[in-house]
């Protein structure tokens, strides 16, 4: 079965009953029934009809509208380590304004940052910290690694350092020694992007969490407590919903 | 506290234990009533935490809300920069050196371009010594400003920040005129400077220290009349210059103790002599001296940057010795002997004749000094650099012992630790 | 500084006061006056300079001098500050026996700076009130600013080396 998808040409050429009668057809398609006009023959079912309205009608899965949200309000920790830091606290200040991006709220404790900006040189002693300050935030989290001291060995390379790959995942590098206030504005914005292309960013994979998406019916209902043993502890729901 | 009974401690934890507390817990002596007020507790301050100028950690223990005792450990950003340094030649060692003390990179940088400059016995042009002059007082007037943004956010006064790095922008748009980089300029070259200043410069300059000053008066109108301020600062943690100098205390610190021991008037380096401004010194020692007298520093630096800059001298930028610096790039085209010297100065670098020395500085934070051991090659045989935040740590612990513990994180800010050049 | 012949009436005060193999060795070096004493004559040596007048000590650091032996040597800057006269006192030890007394008792300042020459270079500092690693993790096995030491690091990566690289997809 053949789709003809009409594009919808430049936006003032199309007129306004032309697409009225679109958004009619396809609130008619979503609801199953018979549709007019020019795709009248087109009757869909199944994985074709899902594909079909996602390509053709402008709907915003709740996927991309949370990737949205999430990469316009990212809550960085503040974790500088050394050089690169005073250019992140430069991010902050009035010239390289990140509150115009709505990033301005540093949260100190990690479990409520989503993002982690190592900025600096990750010494050995240092390492297990910083891998405990990431395991601590909760997912989603992102982590940029500011400066060419965490990226690769940077200006030092010898016993003292890790690069930071070896240790965390990181999903931007950004290069520079230190990189200027703008520079890691581009990084930030660069992550943006990346998170509202691609919502979980690969930590399903990294995970291996793929299939636990789904609520399963069955877990869901109410399950019984443990029954009483010799009068020894143990109350039921119904005792204590009856008393 | 009176635990009986050892339960069963992890490896991790059996090392933590090399910290001995035991000598304290023995000088509270028998309980009185209950031991609710008689039980210390030992916190984890750090490395990570809201209140830090770097990593610094810190091992506090706590009787109520008052310290007992204070443990820093150390070593969280320990790049190995002193081993770095011998693997690299002494011209490539600088970039290596500058990032020790990230806040004053430019001091690091003189500190050891001064060391190679007595050891290979090179003298600096006067017009390089004035644009060294230039640039460190700069230096020290933007470290004092990240320290003022940073401890006044500490205190909870958080408008400063933006205030102060908004004067700070200033500087490092200067600094990126004179050099192409904002922090870790590589601008000190051993016998000079790297190129002279731009055209432009000296106006920019000139404008902005005609501002500095009324902002510094704004920093002193919004802090110096504020209760809170008053109340965290004033009396808190004083400690006497003798205790300081017995620990090896220099800087702001001493001098808000009473000392006016600077470098810069007694032992002159790179024309110090020629400029006049007068040394700020605190009288109590607490808090709020320290954090005064590096109010004051900032207007004498702007001073002095002003005499630097209206006597500058007309003169090369960098030593004229080819054996040190490199050749300006004309002449390249027609003198052989300068593309000898190029040549050999960027394969295999400066051959320094063996010695030790040692070059004390005044660094923003006290006095930097830089060893430097040469076994007659073309890579330092050994670098070390007295780092002042290192020999000042040692200070916390007899200023916050019986203190609060919010007064110990205004101590920490007060004293101005840059994690960088403590661990190296 | 103390020119030359100070430096040089200093060592015999020091020869004077403490016996005759105290001092090994003066250097006079650039305007700088460097003392070489015996190790075991540290503490005795400094408390006599800091008499005369040298009350600061500014810094403790340890130097390897491999290959010459004895290898480790750790250099004490004094600091007279009335007359802003500065004179360093070095001494050496091997690394079979690298025993040298504390002088944090007597000079506070070496409390840290000791331990860092420990770590770093493996001086035992006897009378230490607490010598333990500053610098690297508490278990780091080696001192790592001996000239022996191997300088560490990644290696760089080029195309014939980046599939065993860290972030490589392989």
């Amino acid at each position: 079965m053949a789709i003809e998808r009409q594009p919808l040409g430049p936006l003032g050429a199309v007129g306004a009953a032309d697409l009225r009668v679109r958004s009619l057809n396809s609130r008619q398609l979503l609801r199953g029934g018979e549709i007019e006009g020019p795709n009248a023959s087109a009757h869909l079912e199944g994985a074709d009809f899902e594909r079909y309205v996602e390509e053709s009608v402008l709907t915003t899965t709740l996927d991309r509208a949370v990737a949205w949200a999430r990469s316009n309000s990212f809550f960085p920790a503040t974790f500088g380590l050394a050089c690169c830091a005073i250019e992140m606290m430069s991010i902050v200040a009035a010239r390289v304004d990140v509150a115009r991006f709505g990033f301005e709220a540093f949260r100190a404790s990690p479990r409520q940052a989503d993002l982690l900006i190592l900025s600096g040189r990750v010494s050995i002693k240092m390492a297990p910290i910083v891998r405990r300050i990431y395991d601590q935030m909760l997912e989603p989290k992102w982590a940029i690694s500011m400066g060419a001291c965490c990226s690769s060995m940077g200006v030092f390379n010898n016993y003292a350092l890790v690069p930071a790959d070896k240790f965390m995942p990181i999903d931007v590098h950004v290069p520079g020694c230190p990189p200027r206030p703008e520079a890691l504005m581009h990084g930030v914005l660069k992550l943006r992007k990346m998170v509202q292309d691609d919502p979980d960013m690969g930590w399903r994979e990294r995970y291996e969490a793929r299939g636990t998406e789904e609520v399963v019916p069955e877990l869901t209902a109410a399950t019984p407590l443990p029954p009483a043993v010799d009068g020894v502890g143990g109350e039921s729901i119904q005792d204590t919903a009856g008393a | 506290m009176s635990s009986t009974e050892q339960p069963t401690i992890s490896e991790y934890r059996r090392r933590e234990q090399s910290i001995t507390l035991s000598p304290l817990q023995e000088q509270l002596g028998e309980t009185e009533g209950d031991g609710s007020t008689q039980e210390m507790l030992t916190l984890n301050f750090g490395p990570h935490h809201p209140a830090t100028h770097g990593v610094l950690r810190l091992l506090v223990t706590l009787q109520g809300e008052l310290v007992r005792d204070v443990k820093p450990v150390i070593g969280y950003v320990h790049t190995g920069i002193e081993k770095t340094a011998e693997d690299k030649s002494y011209w490539k060692v600088i970039p290596v050196i500058e990032r020790m003390d990230y806040l004053s990179y430019y001091f690091n940088a003189l500190a050891f371009c001064g060391a190679v400059e007595t050891l290979a016995e090179v003298e600096v042009p006067k017009r390089a010594q004035y644009l060294r002059v230039i640039h460190l007082e700069l230096n020290r007037i933007m470290s004092h400003l990240v320290w003022l943004g940073t401890s006044a956010l500490d205190l909870g006064a958080i408008s400063m920040f933006w205030y102060c790095f908004r004067e700070r922008e200033k500087i490092l748009d200067l600094f990126e005129m004179s050099s192409g980089q904002r922090m870790h300029t590589r601008y000190f070259q051993i016998g000079g400077v790297m190129e002279d200043i731009p055209v432009g410069f000296a106006e920019k300059l000139r404008g902005f220290l005609k501002e500095m000053p009324s902002r510094v008066d704004q920093y002193g109108a919004l802090l110096n009349r504020n209760e809170i301020v008053l109340q965290r600062l004033r009396g808190t943690c004083p400690l006497d210059a003798e205790s300081l100098l017995a620990l090896g205390v220099t800087g702001p610190l001493l001098r808000a103790a009473g000392n006016p021991w600077d470098l810069r008037k007694a032992a002159p380096y790179s024309s110090y002599e020629d400029f006049e401004f007068k040394i700020p010194v605190g009288t109590h020692g607490d808090n709020y001296d320290r954090f005064a007298v590096r109010l004051a520093e900032m207007y004498e630096s702007v001073k002095i940057v002003e005499q630097a800059l209206e006597g500058l001298p007309e003169g090369p930028h960098i030593t004229e010795d080819r054996k040190v610096a490199l050749p300006p790039r004309h002449e390249l085209a027609t003198s052989m002997e300068a593309l000898i010297h190029h040549f050999k100065l960027v394969t295999e670098g400066m051959r320094v004749p063996p010695g030790e020395v040692y070059f004390p500085i005044e660094a923003p934070r006290g006095e930097l000094g830089c060893f430097v051991r040469s076994d007659g090659s073309s890579k330092p045989a050994r670098v070390h650099m007295r780092d002042p935040s290192f020999v000042n740590l040692q200070a916390t612990a007899p200023m916050v012992k019986g203190a609060y513990i919010a007064d110990m994180i205004a101590t920490l800010a007060m004293l101005d630790p840059i994690l960088g050049g403590i661990d190296r | 500084m103390p020119d030359a012949t100070g430096l040089e009436l200093i060592a015999q005060e020091l020869r004077d006061l403490q016996g005759k193999d105290v001092v090994t060795d003066t250097t006079f070096f650039r305007n700088q006056a460097t003392v070489s004493v015996a190790p075991a004559s540290i503490r005795a040596v400094l408390a006599q300079l800091r008499e005369k007048g040298y009350a600061f000590l500014a810094s403790v650091h340890g130097v390897d001098y491999y290959p010459q032996e004895p290898r480790l040597g750790v250099v004490y800057e004094l600091l007279n500050m009335s007359r802003v006269d500065r004179i360093a006192v070095k001494l050496r030890v091997p690394t079979e026996a690298p025993d040298v007394e504390s002088v944090t008792e007597d000079w506070p300042t070496a409390n840290h700076q000791e331990r860092e020459v420990y770590d770093m270079f493996g001086v035992l500092f006897h009378g230490h009130p607490d010598l333990r690693r500053i610098l690297m993790p508490e278990d780091y096995e080696g001192h790592p600013q001996r000239r022996d030491f191997p300088i560490g690091g990644e290696p760089v990566i080029f195309t014939f080396n980046e599939a065993e690289s860290v972030g490589s997809p392989e």
